[in-house]
């Protein structure tokens, strides 16, 4: 391992320091939630087409045993996370603030835990291919565990039409609250270590810099540790600042280059990939299991016990609030992911999913909202933006209804960091203004696509009725013509039987 | 829980509001402010207190006829902001009347018109000070010598109420033109400027405000501390003071250097009259200033030639509040045209293209 002491980093713009309360679960270690009575699994757990069902009601599953597999090139299967009975496929709430129901299948744990006979754990993984490595990610239903849930493979393969250098370990957990990434990178670094070793492997990368931020110096320690004997790995100590774990951000910190607009990091010849994933890649190869749970941070101020949990994908999340103590008082909210950009839960029956690395229960007293007030063009939020937008403008702009000109002041350049709305001393909520337009550009974007497409199908009949009137006057002029052939014939032969009666 | 699932994050918030930004502001004029009330006595006092009540209660006012909740809106300070940097700006020994409809036309037609806090193009205190000072030309440049409260020529209790509140021609006796006025008037004269700067307040008196001029403009010296405070506060960025003062103080010793008997050196600029007031507190008016970098870079140069053109060669021997309110017009103009950098973008917009790796190489 090289050292990370003496390693350059470049500065980005922009950024807020929230209070980061990881002191609250930082210092519990990772603990294994027992059994829930039922396990709900929904098919659509990353991003792109949801998985088929492959199950029915009634069907008994080992655990890792394929429930649903993946349609498409962007997709993800998803795997039974014990042994019991499927007790149904159908509509179950969503782990989304809409709370819509979503297709899920249902799964009564039999208590057996039963590992399905099949696996195929590897001890001599150093010999596989990349392509190798990357069909068993995606086999194992592997997406990014930081939360966007993008399907592992996918960036395993990018390889393929970008030339990449570098892989980039994001430990950089800058979200307030959360430690599940610090808890796993202290307790479980051999095997994120050896994750990242394979993922480097199937990217073909020169060098990897496993980035953790300096709030985390006992996952760096132990980090180092294992990376000791790797030439490859740096451990990099990055500057405790929101939103450093972005990943353009990141990358920039780190190399100093920006990602071009609209593009990907791998323009630049980088890779990012969550700590989570590392470890979720090294379950797969390794032990031949697939991604069937994950460690979330159960915390908040109006947690009894704040811990992090390992818990099965499907759980609902009441089972972690009892496992948790309980609330001290009612929660003002309750949060997916970390303040900054997390969610908020519609209700605790939602399950855990792969993307869910925290589950926030916010006290009122310390994060109650206050009114908002006009903007006095403080120019914090343009201080604040990572990503040099002039968040006050493009909020005015979406306020007169002119979304237009708030892309062409930078709307779709925007993150969604919610540094902007952090800093706002008028409380002005921005990160609304901006998701209200981006999904209604979204949504106009589709209607305009289905006109276009309506009007092309129109088209296209009537081009066809065309073709088909045009064959039948073709036809009909061609039988005319015939006809009248046989007329002529008919009278050449009456005349020529006349002329020889003649 | 909170029945509004719907809104988003973030969930945590900066301990940020405006009533904090505006109770900083006050707090970084309070050692000038009481500088400045001590020295001038009790008219002083009377005539801060009348602008600041007229400016609250214009407010109320104006935010009841607008139909806008009133205690919200009182409770951020910005009306005491204003009173108060307007109070600051003014002859201390002016007439309550002068403050009284100052505050009406700062609150109200600045202000209030144009829609309340944040819709101002221009600072309301510049805009009272403006027309004050057209209207009323005599009653706004009648200074007085420093007084100290409690001094042998500190005017009592009962005959300073007859100052502020009354007809009173005491201040006759006592007026005093400012530097910045007095080296005007002689320059104009055609006196040169070592014989007339003798009789000026020294740079020591200046700095720390020993010297007639307005209510809270004459100590440079708390006014800079202040300014620095609001800094290391975070309410204020460098950009616009720095600029502002660069210019002022480039211009003023280039001008110097070439003929130093008819143009005044840079130490009097900066320290004597409103420039320190201006560049730590009105031009960095969050609502009538540029919200990037380079735009207050600009805008704060802007400032600082236009005083000292104005002072220099127009008509008036102080040119802040103008300077000020022609800048405050350019702000739209700048911010439309100087905006941040978008990550990953190049200036005009398009998105960065590397020449030699990455895309698409294969």
């Amino acid at each position: 391992m090289t050292t990370g002491k003496l390693f350059k980093l470049f500065k980005i713009r922009g950024g807020v320091h929230p209070d980061d309360r990881k002191q609250l679960s930082a210092g519990q270690a990772i603990e294994k939630l027992p059994m829930p009575p039922l396990l709900h699994i929904p098919l659509q757990q990353h991003i792109g087409a949801p998985a088929e069902s492959l199950v029915r009601r009634g069907d008994e599953v080992k655990k890792g045993q394929l429930l649903a597999r993946n349609q498409g090139a962007i997709s993800a299967p998803v795997h039974a996370p014990t042994s019991g009975r499927i007790m149904g496929v159908g509509g179950y709430p969503a782990h989304h603030p809409s709370g819509l129901s979503v297709r899920t299948i249902t799964l009564k744990p039999d208590g057996e835990d039963e590992w399905l006979d099949s696996l195929e754990p590897c001890d001599d993984y150093d010999q596989f291919s990349p392509e190798e490595i990357a069909d068993r990610v995606a086999r194992a239903g592997i997406v990014g565990m930081g939360g966007a849930t993008f399907p592992s493979a996918v960036k395993l393969n990018l390889r393929k039409r970008y030339s990449l250098h570098t892989l980039v370990i994001n430990g950089a957990e800058c979200e307030p609250y959360l430690t599940c990434d610090d808890r796993l990178m202290r307790e479980q670094a051999m095997q994120v270590v050896e994750g990242v070793k394979l993922m480097a492997r199937a990217l073909g990368v020169e060098q990897i810099l496993f980035a953790i931020e300096n709030n985390k110096p006992d996952a760096q320690a132990s980090i180092r540790e294992a990376a000791e004997q790797s030439e490859m790995i740096t451990v990099v100590g990055l500057p405790t600042r929101y939103p450093m774990g972005s990943e353009k951000h990141l990358v920039q910190t780190l190399v100093g280059k920006e990602t071009p607009a609209r593009g990907l990091t791998a323009d630049i010849g980088v890779v990012v990939h969550n700590v989570a994933t590392a470890r979720a890649v090294y379950d797969a190869i390794v032990l031949g299991r697939p991604l069937i749970s994950r460690v979330m941070t159960v915390t908040g101020e109006s947690i009894q016990h704040p811990k992090n949990v390992e818990v099965l994908i499907g759980t609902p999340l009441n089972n972690l609030i009892d496992y948790c103590g309980g609330f001290t008082e009612i929660p003002e909210r309750l949060i997916s992911g970390g303040p900054m950009m997390g969610q908020p839960l519609p209700s605790l029956r939602v399950p855990a999913v792969k993307g869910s690395n925290g589950l926030l229960a916010l006290s009122g007293k310390l994060n109650r909202a206050t009114t908002e007030m006009p903007c006095i063009r403080c120019a914090s939020c343009v201080n604040a933006c990572p990503c040099g937008l002039v968040p006050l403008d493009m909020a005015n702009h979406i306020k007169a209804g002119s979304l237009d000109s708030s892309v062409k002041l930078g709307l779709l350049d925007c993150i969604g960091c919610g540094s902007c709305a952090y800093v706002c001393p008028s409380h002005i909520p921005l990160v609304q203004y901006f998701n209200y337009a981006k999904g209604e550009l979204a949504s106009r974007q589709r209607t305009q696509h289905k006109q276009n497409e309506t009007k092309r199908l129109a088209e296209a009949r009537n081009e066809r009725m065309e073709k088909i009137k045009q064959a039948k006057r073709e036809a009909m002029a061609k039988r005319k013509k015939e006809m009248e052939e046989k007329k002529r014939k008919k009278a050449e032969e009456a005349a020529a039987v006349a002329g020889a009666e003649s | 829980m909170s029945e509004e699932t719907t809104t988003f994050g973030p969930y945590t918030h900066a301990k940020s509001s405006i009533s904090r930004t505006m109770g900083l502001v006050m707090l970084s004029l309070l050692p000038a402010t009481l500088f400045g009330l001590y020295q001038f006595g009790w008219p002083a006092i009377f005539l801060f207190l009348t602008t600041i009540v007229a400016c609250v209660v214009a407010e109320a006012f104006s935010l009841r006829v607008a139909g806008k909740p009133i205690k919200p809106f009182l409770m951020d300070g910005s009306a005491v902001l204003t009173g108060w940097l307007l109070a600051m700006t003014l002859p201390p020994w002016a007439p309550w009347w002068i403050g009284l409809i100052g505050a009406l036309l700062a609150i109200i037609v600045a202000k209030q018109v144009f829609g309340g806090l944040g819709q101002n193009l221009f600072n309301p205190a510049m805009v009272a000070r403006v027309a004050l000072l057209i209207s009323f030309p005599l009653e706004m440049t009648l200074f007085n010598q420093p007084a100290p409260l409690f001094s042998a020529q500190a005017p009592g209790f009962l005959e300073s109420l007859a100052i502020t509140f009354g007809s009173s021609d005491s201040i006759d006796a006592v007026s005093s033109a400012t530097t910045l006025g007095h080296l005007k008037t002689e320059l104009g004269q055609g006196v040169g400027l070592p014989e007339a700067a003798t009789t000026t307040a020294s740079i020591w008196q200046q700095l720390w405000g020993q010297t007639s001029g307005s209510l809270g403009e004459t100590s440079a010296l708390l006014l800079l501390l202040g300014g620095l405070f609001l800094i290391y506060k975070k309410v204020i960025t460098w950009h616009i003071p720095l600029s502002m003062l660069g210019t002022l103080a480039l211009l003023a010793s280039l001008f110097h250097l070439i003929d130093s008997d008819s143009y005044v050196g840079p130490m009097t600029h900066l320290l004597s009259g409103a420039a320190i007031l201006c560049a730590f507190f009105i031009a960095t008016d969050l609502v009538t200033s540029p919200v990037s970098i380079r735009g207050q870079i600009l805008f704060g140069a802007g400032c600082g030639l236009l005083i000292y053109v104005i002072r220099t060669w127009a008509g008036y021997p102080e040119g802040v509040a103008f300077a000020v309110m022609l800048m405050n017009a350019c702000t739209p103009l700048i911010d439309h045209y100087l905006k941040p950098r978008i990550y990953g973008r190049d200036r005009k917009g398009e998105p960065l293209v590397y020449s030699n790796e990455g895309a698409d190489s294969k």
